[in-house]
């Protein structure tokens, strides 16, 4: 067994230590918010946080995790008040079919968390998960009105 | 005995799928409750079931059906829009739901079409889906006026309240719904004038943002079920061949490894208790493969193919007007260039997948898909269950840009789950196998000829395209005499779908179809795609030729309703004053998909670094539901044709395709993604789609932008292969 603590809660895991930390969140655990696009940490769907760095869990064995704390984005809105990113996201009606989004926004909490006000390169740099809707701007503007309302 | 599933994710449940809004204050709901025919309804089965496109719940909650899909270009929020401006309910307490394929049939396809492609979502069902809101509104208030004893006349509805004028009496939908469902829908009813429209035509917000941004179980990909297992699969790597052997004793052992399946006779399947388990056992699966007769094809023979027909004898015609090949002859100038388009992938962010439920009496499939009737009847081919005894539930769509118009990955779940019965299977495909098993964006060369006379008019212009046809290779019984009709998109001389827009007395297109043996699909976009790059860029070459401004040259020939997107866009983007230092300018027009519409650019090329800093869409969809979504598709329609431009191709060697994955097959991200105004401009004189004509235009604005720059002519795509170092 494998013990993981995901969105502030213990889990014990029976999985082979180098199954991605992706598929444990979704197919063991049953969190499903955070997706699976490409499995070689290209797209960025399955981003999430591991002691509060954007990673992309698809690349992540299990086994290597630890006791490092994990944060998906179901734990993004605790009691239901949606995170600032959440609100953008949410004011912008950012997503089209929102596949990537969860990933996309998982990437920019930890971009704002880093650098508050980022500037168009900032964002640029950071922000390399694929949307094939074609949401990128309204992802931009979100992510410069979150900066402004945190 | 029925089997009823159970399905633990709260919002997909067996007979629909509800969108809601937790996050955004009012209950949502969507719901369907008007018929296409409104005599053709059978009897409500759901209480407060006014028609089949409005069901209203004692809560005032309204629930519009949506029978079309949602791949998050919004079509789900337009058609709620449309129903509810003749309904004259509370937009804030509408929520949405997809009627299952299976009730359709149940109900003499009561919903009409559930295929959702082609940028048809509205404009096919707008009449249908605003009469089934009026119907449900005239019913609702002579419910009213029943209770009320008083004419129908005298009772008005607005915002989800019934009033009767005289007495100033009130009652809300919600109170009188179970009534008015008892009623039968009136013979006819009058829609409104669109200017009259106060929840149409307006720029909502969508109905779908709050579960996308929670990160909730909406995608096919997020279905679980009690018992289900999860299955992995790879089809034949060259396409037309079949599976020979495999040895499953080698992963049999594997952790979680429940079944090693033949899925058809060109694929193999792993079934495990996790997906993870079942792609790690189907990698170390050995298969053997009878390759078939495509096992030496490659990209260099296709090429030499079609290169051939840019020159052949037979051609299908498809414009023609006056003597284009005589106006070569007697041109004073023949300008004359070759372009290619490559094979693309379309890369949806959700690989393909369905979940199926099969038992001897009963077979069931959740899945995103474009077409949920086209997908029940996989279903019922596949499980050789009569159709009545099978059903399609539409989550979702993790993008679809018409591959999920396709139902291959919904034969393989059902061919998996028949072997399995009574357990649900989730198949899903790995990024890999979606890469090399795509019904592909065609390939083709185009060969372009235009004749000036002494004074630099355009008399003559012959477009001959050489390559594949969709329609040939996914339903050849719609050729007509051999000719695929819709390889003209955008270049036909009339019609409703696609006209060629420019006036030019001389014209010959025409198209000489070679079929190379990788499967085509609907791109989205289609065949509008090469085409407007090809004759777009041409048309530069043309008034370059010409000694003509680009947008002038256009100008002189182009039809009124082409030259008035044209015109738009090249005001928005300032086209008359100089661009900033260092910057350059192309335009395109094409009219596709009933719509016109076109593109102006703005691009600085650095050491061969195209730069695309701005870009304007302008389109005239004839009516303009949501003005805000149009935007949005037509920024997203210029991302996915600015990635094919610069990165989009896939090759073939030895009958495989040659990228697997999102490291191979590069697309467009943030950094690179230009700044888009959009400028809707909707007369009013007809109904167009907003979904794709506008990726067609993209490409060509900023390789005329380019050409401008540098003095440079990209003819073949992508522009990653471009030598920049070429004459």
């Amino acid at each position: 067994m494998i013990a993981l603590s995901i969105n502030g809660k213990p889990y014990n895991v029976d999985v082979e230590a180098d199954t991605p930390l992706l598929w444990v969140l979704r197919d063991t655990i049953g969190l499903t918010g955070t997706k699976y696009g490409c499995g070689i940490a290209q797209c960025g769907a399955c981003t999430v946080h591991i002691d509060g760095v954007a990673t992309r869990s698809c690349q992540v064995p299990v086994g290597t995790v630890g006791a490092q704390k994990i944060t998906t984005i179901e734990a993004l809105a605790p009691d239901g008040k949606l995170h600032p990113v959440q609100q953008a996201w949410l004011d912008l009606d950012v997503p089209q079919c929102g596949y990537c989004q969860s990933g996309m926004m998982m990437a920019v909490v930890a971009l704002l968390k880093e650098k508050p006000k980022p500037t168009d390169a900032d964002i640029d740099a950071a922000i390399t998960n694929i949307c094939r809707c074609g949401t990128y701007q309204r992802v931009r503007a979100a992510i410069h009105a979150a900066a402004n309302n945190a | 005995m029925t089997y009823v599933p159970k399905i633990t994710v709260p919002s997909i449940n067996r007979r629909s799928f509800v969108v809601g809004s937790a996050v955004a204050g009012a209950g949502f709901a969507l719901g369907f409750a008007l018929p296409r025919e409104l005599q053709s309804a059978a009897a409500a089965t759901v209480p407060g079931e006014v028609d089949a496109w409005v069901v209203i719940r004692p809560d005032e909650t309204v629930v519009v059906r949506i029978a079309r899909s949602e791949m998050g270009q919004g079509s789900m929020t337009g058609l709620a829009q449309l129903v509810a401006e003749e309904l004259e309910c509370d937009w804030s307490r509408v929520t949405a739901e997809f009627p299952t394929p299976g009730e359709n049939l149940s109900r003499q396809r009561v919903w009409g079409s559930f295929s959702t492609g082609g940028s048809r979502g509205i404009r096919e069902s707008q009449d249908y889906v605003r009469k089934g809101g009026a119907a449900a509104r005239t019913m609702l208030v002579q419910a009213a006026a029943t209770a009320w004893n008083v004419p129908a006349a005298e009772c008005t509805a607005a915002n989800s309240v019934i009033t009767h004028r005289p007495s100033g009496r009130t009652t809300t939908y919600g109170k009188v719904a179970d009534a008015a469902a008892r009623l039968s829908p009136p013979a006819e009813v009058a829609l409104k004038d669109p200017k009259d429209w106060i929840v149409a035509g307006k720029s909502l917000k969508r109905l779908d943002t709050a579960d996308k941004i929670l990160g909730k179980p909406i995608f096919g990909i997020d279905l679980r079920q009690p018992g289900m297992l999860y299955a992995a699969i790879n089809a034949c790597p060259v396409f037309g061949g079949t599976l020979a052997k495999f040895d499953e004793t080698k992963v049999r052992t594997m952790p979680g490894v429940k079944h090693v399946l033949r899925v058809g006779d060109n694929a193999v399947a792993v079934v495990a208790d996790s997906w993870w388990r079942a792609n790690a056992a189907l990698k170390a699966l050995p298969v053997v493969w009878n390759e078939g007769d495509n096992a030496k094809a490659s990209s260099k023979a296709i090429a030499q193919f079609l290169a051939e027909g840019l020159t052949a004898d037979q051609a299908f015609v498809g414009n023609a007007s006056g003597d284009a090949k005589a106006s070569m002859r007697g041109a004073a100038k023949l300008v004359e260039a070759v372009y290619s388009f490559p094979y693309q992938i379309h890369a949806t962010m959700e690989p393909m997948n369905a979940t199926a439920l099969y038992t001897p009496d009963r077979c069931e499939v959740w899945c995103p898909t474009q077409n949920g009737e086209s997908a029940l009847v996989a279903v019922a081919e596949t499980s050789g269950l009569p159709i009545g005894k099978c059903d399609v539930h539409k989550t979702l769509l993790g993008g679809g840009f018409g591959r999920r118009g396709e139902v291959d990955y919904v034969r393989q779940a059902v061919a998996i789950a028949k072997q399995v019965p009574g357990t649900p299977i989730k198949l899903l495909w790995s990024r890999e196998e979606d890469t090399t098993h795509d019904a592909y964006h065609p390939i083709t060369q185009c060969r372009l000829q235009g004749a000036l006379d002494a004074d630099n008019n355009l008399i003559g212009l012959h477009m001959r395209i050489s390559g594949q046809s969709i329609i040939a290779g996914q339903m050849p019984d719609r050729l007509q005499n051999g000719k695929d009709p819709i390889v003209f998109q955008g270049l036909n001389p009339g019609g409703a779908e696609g006209v060629f827009g420019y006036n030019v007395p001389n014209i010959l297109i025409d198209h000489a179809m070679r079929n190379p043996p990788v499967p085509p699909g609907f791109w989205r976009g289609v065949n509008g795609n090469h085409n407007a790059l090809y004759l777009e860029s041409f048309m530069d070459e043309l008034a370059h030729a010409a000694g003509a401004d680009p947008l002038a040259f256009r100008l002189k020939y182009l039809k009124p309703k082409h030259a008035a997107v044209l015109k738009a866009a090249a005001e928005k983007i300032g086209y008359d004053t100089p661009a900033p230092q260092g910057h350059y300018r192309g335009v395109a027009a094409f009219m596709a998909n009933a719509s016109y519409v076109a593109a102006c650019a703005e691009v600085s090329v650095d050491g061969g670094q195209v730069k695309i800093h701005r870009m304007v869409g302008a389109t005239n969809p004839g009516h303009a539901v949501n003005p805000e979504l149009i935007a949005r598709q037509v920024e997203g329609t210029f991302a996915y044709g600015l990635s094919a431009m610069l990165y989009g191709e896939c090759t073939l060697s030895n009958g495989r395709v040659e990228q697997t994955n999102f490291d191979t097959y590069n697309v467009i991200r943030i950094a690179e993604m230009p700044k888009v105004d959009t400028v809707v401009m909707a007369d009013g004189e007809f109904w167009g789609g907003v979904g794709e004509p506008t990726i067609g235009v993209a490409a060509p604005a900023v390789l005329n932008a380019v050409f401008a720059a540098t003095g440079k002519r990209i003819r073949n795509m992508p522009i990653k292969n471009y030598d920049w170092h070429s004459a």
